[in-house]
């Protein structure tokens, strides 16, 4: 690679840039557009699944139905869910490790640079398919984004057969993208670099990497189960035929549960790599947070029916399924830890990544404990699919996941696009964020202790007055993402210019590139020595 | 001006809802059973617990927050390891899992043991209302929501049960152990009864159980908490728990009510009975899916206005309101409604909207038809 890079130098020109016009952008091999490309097309998914957001929000504003039929609330509550979960947080943040990995470990690019253009550019064809869907006769999937059988099989819309290619195109998308990030890692980390020193973004992602390529297969396999069930008269998930509808929740939670930990991870590790810069201070525990992740990432596929107690199993094995979703509080327990002793005795300073790093241990622990409480199976009986646990994983995805992303792009934009984002702006955007989503999803945990079902379209009137908080803080939630598109569109067309490092103590190989970035970076491998 | 501050609190209900609904429940409900005390109670433990955790942990990091700031000049030391505290924060919450773990496996182990009960009844999940069949006792009814169109649409005030309010309710009587056993008709239902700790999904093709033994008298809400489809929040579930003597009249009174409805079909029935009779039924069982007036949501729900099966050959109008469509939203209806009431229902849909075939279908070709099944 390195090679041939030295005989286009010698006989053309010395730096060569990107193409020109949009066809740049169709076939681009270079990690740094990818990324850009995939964070693009996050941030647009974002916007598009929180529109839904707010039509949801909006009809639950007061008792009563006034916006939206019901059938068309489902397909609002189903569209949302699948693409926030495939269309903006996945892709954010496979286009952070796009941006990042190959800098943080010194390589020239990723080591698939074609294979990356392709897991990019499948994504839009698969949404705007899930996307069309709205359009046709019968209306979108209405039977939520877990698409239990047989709702989602007999029940189901016409449309729920472009639902199912869809979510093949975005399986394979996703299990490129993580081979790519596998291979990466294994063989193009700088000279010198051991896999016990990469950073810690880097580790996170290697262990996304591996729990995709274990588990989107098995989304693959449900899906086609429910085509065949569909169109070709088997009957996996009909107990008329003989199929067992439960079969169904086992292998998708099978699928379901280690996606969250995709979900998450990624976010564990930019804030391991912000904590430590405003903090002036080495990240806490670096072996153990490895540990930490691998730990989780293997329990993670043992706790798949904690979604499930309620649908009848055994008395062995909900007491398996409860005891094996507590043990993952210890490793996460670990992590929190490791942050919070991160910050202790340091030197703090709080910019906009700091805030929202901040936020997210903080948020997220909230996540963490009524995680625990939903462990606890017998208790989970009066939780289980209740406002409760609409609360809980919205604090482990929003101040979780979405933080995770907001605070990484703060964090290296400067480096990515060598201009400064406007500090006020951005402690703006923070604020009104963190204000909207507690005003959006604390009250969740209220009425669904109450008694308030997830999914409906209209409830009864003790709910009413936490509702309509709820819909206040998620229009506030809403407005103030426009704030960030501003900040953004504003910091690359107009901002200072950026330091080669723009934090006062960031350490990693990031930031002994020049600032602006050139289009090819590290095309000698750079020289790595460890801090530890 | 009493008047006036009435007006005026009428007026801004109106605008501000909240300040006018019930008192603002922000906890779950200790319930009426022994189960659901022990549930309750082992929620606010964990709760408290995590409270605590909360607290040490925000504790640590606010003080960082506040005392080790750059602005305040603090110096960062530049530990980033310590075996010993590494340890500890490992073991000890493993300990407080194991302190948790304790309580919370004996109340499954009895929540688990349906045995020796006084009662069963199966309960059946169906788009969108819940059957109720007390096994030996020759009782059986559909439970469905009452709330007016008009409170949904918010056209009218809502009352206090709104949404919560059923035709039938499930009758139990206090201090005997019922158990329940929970299936569906359709697609997956779950069977959620707050005040009872009691929630189960209701799986086409299995059965599940749970038990219940409730202490207190009193008139309990809960609602379907498995997406269902389309009408999925319409579908609540109310519980009366009477003493045993209130309970034993109420099943004498099924019972005679049973009897009574067999003799139905005898009588002699109008056109303009049938009709009636079969508007009621249609807006109760159909309309849902069909709509009012019979437009249906096609390609969902076919229309039943200008339908070639209302209006064609009535034995396969029979067949269809009799077995339905297999593996299809249309449920067979001959295992829910009476003789009378198909009869009802078909004569009245071949006589509604647009339709005027002036066809009448009456309780006994009706019932020579299911007689033939
Ligand atoms: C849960 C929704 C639902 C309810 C409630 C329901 N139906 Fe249907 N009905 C359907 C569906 C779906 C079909 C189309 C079945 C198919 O052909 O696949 C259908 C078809 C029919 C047809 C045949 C129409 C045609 O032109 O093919 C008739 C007649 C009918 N229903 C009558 C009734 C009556 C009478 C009731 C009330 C007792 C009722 N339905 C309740 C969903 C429902
Ligand atoms: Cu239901």
């Amino acid at each position: 690679m390195s090679e041939q890079t030295l005989t286009l130098d010698d006989h053309e020109h010395h730096e060569h840039g990107p193409a020109k016009g949009l066809l740049r952008w169709v076939f681009t091999t270079n990690h740094k557009d990818i990324g850009t490309l995939y964070l693009i097309f996050s941030l647009t998914m974002f916007f598009i699944g929180g529109m839904m957001a707010m039509v949801i929000r909006a009809e639950l504003f007061q008792p009563g139905l006034q916006l939206v039929e019901p059938g068309f609330f489902n397909q609002m509550t189903t569209m949302h869910g699948l693409i926030m979960v495939f269309g903006a947080v996945m892709p954010g943040f496979v286009g952070l490790a796009n941006w990042q990995i190959p800098l943080m470990v010194g390589a020239p690019d990723m080591a698939l640079p074609r294979m990356n253009n392709w897991s990019f550019w499948i994504l839009p064809f698969a949404f705007t398919m899930l996307l069309s869907t709205l359009f046709m006769d019968g209306g979108a999937p209405d039977f939520g984004w877990t698409f239990y059988a047989p709702l989602s099989t007999t029940y189901a819309p016409p449309s729920v057969t472009f639902f199912i290619f869809a979510i093949h195109m975005m399986g394979i998308s996703s299990i490129m993208g993580a081979m790519n990030i596998i291979v990466t890692l294994f063989n193009m980390r700088a000279p010198g670099m051991s896999l016990m020193q990469m950073p810690m973004f880097a580790w996170s992602w290697l262990i996304t990497a591996f729990l995709l390529v274990a588990v989107m297969p098995v989304l693959a396999a449900v899906v086609t189960m429910m085509l065949m069930d569909i169109h070709f008269a088997t009957s996996f998930f009909s107990a008329a035929g003989g199929g067992d509808p439960v079969l169904f929740q086992h292998i998708f939670w099978f699928f379901g549960h280690p996606e969250v930990y995709i979900m998450i991870l990624p976010a564990f590790g930019v804030v391991s790599q912000i904590l430590p810069t405003f903090s002036r201070k080495p990240l806490f525990g670096y072996h153990s947070m490895v540990y930490a992740l691998i730990a989780i990432a293997i329990l993670s596929f043992v706790v798949w029916a904690h979604h499930m107690f309620t649908v009848g199993m055994p008395i062995g094995g909900q007491l398996f399924f409860m005891y094996s979703t507590m043990l993952i509080a210890v490793p996460t327990g670990v992590k929190i830890f490791n942050w919070v002793a991160t910050m202790f005795k340091g030197s703090l300073s709080f910019e906009t990544p700091m805030l929202f790093a901040v936020a997210f241990v903080v948020l997220f622990t909230i996540g963490g404990f009524s995680g625990i409480m939903l462990a606890i199976a017998p208790i989970d009986f009066q939780y289980q699919d209740t406002y409760f646990v609409v609360a809980h994983f919205h604090y482990v995805l929003v101040p979780g996941a979405v933080f995770g992303i907001v605070a990484g792009v703060y964090y290296w934009l400067p480096k990515w696009c060598g201009k400064m984002y406007d500090e006020s702006l951005g402690k703006t955007h923070f604020w009104l964020s963190f204000i909207g989503l507690n005003l959006t999803f604390f009250p969740m945990h209220f009425v669904g202790l109450a008694g308030m079902p997830r999914r409906i379209p209209d409830y009864s009137l003790q709910f009413a007055d936490f509702n309509m908080m709820a819909s206040m803080g998620a229009f506030l939630f809403g407005a103030s993402q426009l704030v960030f598109v501003y900040l953004v569109i504003k910091a690359i067309r107009s901002g200072e210019k950026a330091a080669q490092v723009p934090w006062e103590s960031a350490e990693g190989l990031e930031w002994t590139l020049p600032t602006p970035l050139p289009y090819h970076t590290f095309t000698t491998p750079p020289v790595f020595e460890s801090k530890l | 001006m009493r008047r006036f501050l009435h007006q005026l609190s009428i007026t801004l209900a109106f605008f501000i809802p909240g300040s006018v609904y019930a008192a603002m429940e922000m906890n779950m409900p200790r319930g009426v059973t022994d189960t659901s005390h022990i549930i309750y109670d082992l929620h606010m433990l964990i709760l408290w617990i995590c409270v605590a955790i909360g607290v040490v942990v925000f504790g640590v990091m606010f003080w960082s927050i506040f005392y080790h700031r750059k602005s305040q000049g603090a110096e960062a030391s530049q530990f980033h390891e310590s075996t010993t505290v590494e340890v500890i924060w490992t073991v000890i919450p493993f300990l407080i899992l194991i302190a948790m773990a304790i309580p919370s496996t004996s109340v499954l182990i009895d929540m688990y043991d349906s045995s020796d009960s006084d009662i069963d009844i199966q309960v059946t999940g169906y788009q969108w209302k819940w059957q109720y069949k007390y096994l030996g006792e020759d009782i059986n009814f559909f439970s469905s929501l009452i709330t007016p169109k008009e409170e949904i649409a918010n056209e009218q005030a809502k009352n206090t049960n709104y949404l919560l309010e059923v035709d039938n309710e499930l009758v139990l009587p206090i201090n005997k152990k019922v158990r329940f056993l929970f299936t569906s008709n359709d697609v997956i239902h779950a069977w959620w009864m707050p005040d009872l700790a009691i929630k189960k999904d209701a799986i086409p093709g299995f059965i599940n159980e749970s038990w219940t033994r409730i202490n207190e008298v009193g008139t309990y809400r809960g609602q379907c908490a498995e997406l269902c489809g389309k009408n999925h929040g319409f579908m609540p579930i109310v519980v009366k728990a009477v003493t045993q003597y209130d309970y034993d009249i109420w099943v004498e009174e099924q019972q005679a009510a049973a009897i009574a409805k067999a003799a139905e079909s005898e009588q002699e029935w109008t056109m303009d009975d049938l009709v009636a009779k079969g508007e009621t039924v249609y807006q109760k069982n159909c309309a849902a899916c069909h709509m009012v007036d019979g437009s249906g949501l096609p390609p969902a729900f076919p229309a039943l206005n200008g339908s070639d099966v209302v209006l064609g050959d009535i034995e396969t109008h029979m067949h269809m309101m009799y077995y339905g469509v297999p593996g299809s939203a249309m449920a067979a209806y001959g295992k829910q409604l009476s003789a009378v009431d198909l009869a009802a229902v078909i004569t009245y849909k071949r006589n509604a909207w647009d339709n005027n075939t002036g066809e009448v279908i009456s309780p006994a070709d009706m019932q020579a038809y299911i007689d033939k099944q």
